[in-house]
């Protein structure tokens, strides 16, 4: 499962982290390791972009770059 | 104050600090400050340094810093603050990320730091500690403040400090920047950590214990050169560290000396091959250490400031709701720089103006007065006229800054900038430059990369700022003679060029950012950082910083440039009128000598034959010459020489287009758009054969390249300023200009071939 497909206020575990070295460096120095949870609160207008809680921290990430996270329900 | 301090420090001395002293006097110690993003870091910097300090760039790059003076007690001389741009790792990509490492281990032109500063946020310590880490790592000397001490005890959360400083090995100070709480004992660690540098060099917390991994990061560690590491086995491995996690196939650092580029590469292609991920060993490595430790550092029975900032952005950032409100705020943004800057502007206006007169009154004609009055004068008041639109944008940007809601825009608007290749926080300066291009290009300094700042520079003077709608009032009237009733359908022509300007520029950013500023795609990743009331002093200090440095290093240009405009326009002094205009001039001296006819048409008459050598001298000078060598060019396009003088003239400001036309056809230059005289006479020109030279082609093709065309020197300055280099204002001004004659010329040539005139 992909984390764009998990549904709002859901939390899941990342399972694969796939994209290129600057994205999944950035990502993982965020504290988004493989292993790490993340809930998914909000989507924007129009879908683009989706708002995540990781170590008590927001970010956001665009729905077409989310899809290389793979993902399992918690 | 500071007297105090020096003194004190003196008396409790003694005999051992005063030669410590003496060592310090002289050198003056270098304090960096480093953290996250959103950590209250400038605030704390300016508590240190008592709101002294100034916006400087970092060597060589556009990159902005604070740098200032601060006290310490016990230290003589006041030390140097220095900021370090606020990043999530130093581990680096480009150029900009690099910087964070030189300033910490005072690389590339850097000072070297006599201690780290670390600036971690207390309710976000889970994240921020991982910076701290890689800060101690590189052996340097490190004094951690924990901010945001007064959010976490408004949530009933425990801050552990003693255990941190523990557990980390460096002083740890609880602080609240916004309060002011805990900068003294702060001073007096960093003297401290100063004074004895091994009180804040614990060495690495993380300890890797895979030999095979060790193994991997000494070979690197070999080629790290002597300069980096300054002889500290501790900073050779961090930096070893650092190179495998930056150094890429499409890195853009600089500096990297080519064997620590490639023992690096392959060390991590090897790893990579035996199936080994060396960023997520490094990565997991730092966070597993931060994650033992974390409950102790805050113990949080009471509830998360999340869920205030959670209920703000439920409406904030609702899909319908938050698209709205959005808007809303835009329009206020606009509305203000638009209409509610009006009053201050016409005060600058007008105070430069009686400044002029009072000049012009008060010295003896020649040179020197019409340098001062028409050069000077008017160049610092064109200056200075910008100031009330560039305080209030940045009022407004200070306040989304401050508040957290610039992080939002971003959010809201990705998904519609990103169709054309802009970045979401563009909005903000492509919708200023509907009123003016200047504090436009200088809001584009919300976006953290410098592709996307460029991009949107590029393109945001194509947007219709409020200089140009004097031009299109004009033209719009010399096309619908009064009578005509061609009201709505000039409304109409308004609004066209409105909408024209806005595709032309979504068209020019889809078109530069596929071309000439094409780069990797590169993903989003933001932070939406908690809501938080910004401090007043911090706005105002943002409007006043932005405002200082657009007099400073954009308001020469803009001086010169007015001053040259002047010199084109009244050089050479001394021409030749016409036989015919001299005969009546002399005419009417003997006249008024004789006073024989009625004096206020007499008064009149001279007035008229004043504007009438005005109009000669002006067609006479340089600038006129100019409109004669030009003429060529632009006459495919429909204008005649005349016209030519008007857009020289209209470089200085597009809007001095119609006063500068006023002079050409023998007015004086106090006329408006919307004056009749002018209008009147605009439509009565005619070229040598007899035809009009307004035809209703010419007002489009004239419209439409004052639409285009980089017609402001004022957008040249403030993008030279804001890029660092000429290479991006001259590349602007160029394909503007090509822009705007292509488009003239298919204009009225198009037309003429479908039989318009």
């Amino acid at each position: 499962m992909h984390l764009a497909d998990v549904p709002i206020d859901r939390s899941a575990r990342l399972v694969v982290l796939a994209g290129d070295r600057a994205f999944r460096r950035r990502l993982m120095e965020l504290g988004l390791l493989p292993g790490a949870e993340v809930r998914v609160v909000r989507r924007a207008a129009l879908g683009g972009v989706l708002e995540l809680e990781v170590r008590c921290c927001r970010i956001s990430l665009r729905t077409s770059e989310a899809v290389r996270l793979e993902v399992e329900l918690v | 104050m500071t007297g105090e301090r020096t003194k004190a420090a003196s008396c409790h001395g003694g005999a051992g600090a005063t030669t410590a002293q003496v060592e310090i006097a002289l050198r003056v110690p270098v304090v960096a400050v480093a953290g996250n993003p959103n950590t209250g870091k400038t605030t704390l910097f300016n508590r240190l340094t008592g709101n002294r300090a100034k916006v400087a760039n970092y060597p060589g790059i556009t990159v902005e810093r604070l740098e200032g003076r601060a006290f310490l007690p016990g230290v003589a001389t006041s030390v140097r603050c220095v900021d370090v741009p606020g990043q999530y790792s130093l581990s680096a990509r480009s150029r900009e990320e690099q910087i964070a490492l030189d300033c910490v281990l005072g690389l590339a032109g850097e000072p070297r730091p006599d201690v780290v500063l670390v600036v971690v946020d207390g309710t976000q310590l889970g994240r921020n500690l991982y910076l701290l880490l890689q800060v101690i790592e590189l052996d340097v000397p490190v004094v951690v403040a924990v901010n945001m001490t007064d959010e976490l005890e408004r949530d009933g959360r425990v801050l552990d400090a003693a255990r941190m400083e523990r557990d980390l090995g460096v002083p740890v100070v609880p602080v609240s920047a916004l309060a002011g709480t805990g900068v003294e004992v702060l001073r007096q660690r960093l003297a401290d950590v100063i004074a004895e540098p091994a009180r804040g060099r614990p060495g690495w917390r993380w300890i890797p214990t895979d030999t095979g991994f060790l193994a991997r990061v000494d070979r690197v560690a070999a080629d790290v050169p002597e300069a980096w590491h300054g002889g500290s086995d501790r900073a050779r491995r961090a930096l070893a560290l650092w190179a495998l996690l930056s150094i890429g196939e499409d890195d853009e650092l600089e500096g990297v000396p080519e064997a620590l580029r490639r023992t690096s590469l392959r060390a991590y292609a090897e790893a990579e091959e035996d199936g080994e991920d060396l960023d997520e060993t490094v990565i997991r490595g730092r966070f597993s250490w931060i994650d033992a430790r974390i409950d102790d550092f805050v113990r949080e029975p009471g509830r998360r400031r999340v869920s205030v900032t959670d209920r703000i952005d439920r409406v904030l950032l609702h899909p319908l709701l938050g698209f709205v409100l959005f808007l809303g705020l835009m329009t206020i943004v606009f509305q203000s720089l638009f209409s509610w800057s009006d009053p201050a502007i016409g005060l600058v206006e007008d105070a430069f103006g009686h400044l002029g007169a009072f000049l012009e009154a008060s010295l003896p004609a020649g040179f020197l007065r019409d340098l001062l009055v028409e050069g000077i004068v008017a160049g610092v008041g064109g200056v200075l006229v910008f100031l009330p639109q560039i305080a209030l944008l940045f009022l407004f940007i200070a306040l989304m800054e401050g508040t957290g809601y610039m992080a939002r825009v971003a959010f809201l608007m990705d998904r519609v900038m990103r169709a054309v290749g802009l970045h979401g926080r563009a909005f903000v300066p492509m919708l200023s430059g509907f009123a003016c291009a200047i504090p436009a290009v200088m809001a584009t300094r919300t976006m953290e990369r410098r592709r996307d700042r460029l991009l949107t520079m590029m393109v945001v003077p194509l947007m219709t700022c409020s200089a140009r709608l004097p031009v299109y009032v004009l033209m719009i009237a010399a096309l619908y003679p009064p009578g005509s009733g061609g009201r709505f359908r000039q409304g109409l022509l308004m609004a066209g060029m409105y909408l024209f300007s806005t595709v032309t520029a979504l068209v020019a950013a889809f078109v530069l950012g596929r071309t000439v500023l094409r780069g990797p795609k590169v993903p989003l990743i933001l932070e939406m950082p908690p809501y938080r009331m910004p401090r007043v002093s911090a706005v105002l200090r943002t409007m006043w910083d932005r405002s200082a440095v657009f007099v400073r290093e954009a308001g020469t240009v803009i001086l010169v440039c007015t001053i040259g405009r002047w010199f084109l326009l009244s050089f050479p002094r001394e021409t030749k009128l016409p036989t015919e205009l001299e005969q009546r001039v002399a005419a009417l001296e003997t006249e008024r000598a004789q006073g024989s006819s009625d004096e206020t048409l007499l008064e009149e008459r001279a007035a008229r034959l004043d504007a009438e050598v005005e109009s000669a001298r002006l067609k006479q000078s340089y600038a006129g010459r100019l409109g004669h060598a030009i003429e060529p060019v632009i006459a495919p396009l429909g204008f005649d020489w005349e016209i030519g003088i008007g857009l020289i003239g209209a470089f200085a400001a597009r809007e001095v287009f119609v006063s500068t036309m006023a002079v050409v056809y023998g007015l004086d230059e106090d006329q408006d758009a919307e004056s009749d005289t002018l209008r009147e006479r605009i439509r009565a020109q005619e070229r040598p054969d007899g035809r009009p030279v307004f035809t209703p082609l010419v007002c489009f093709s004239l419209m439409v390249f004052f639409a285009l065309a980089c017609q402001c020197m004022s957008t040249i300055a403030v993008v030279k300023r804001e890029t660092g280099t000429w290479r991006w204002p001259l590349f602007l001004f160029g394909y503007m200009s090509v822009l705007a004659w292509v488009a003239s010329f298919v204009v009225f040539q198009g037309g003429r071939l479908l039989g318009f005139e």
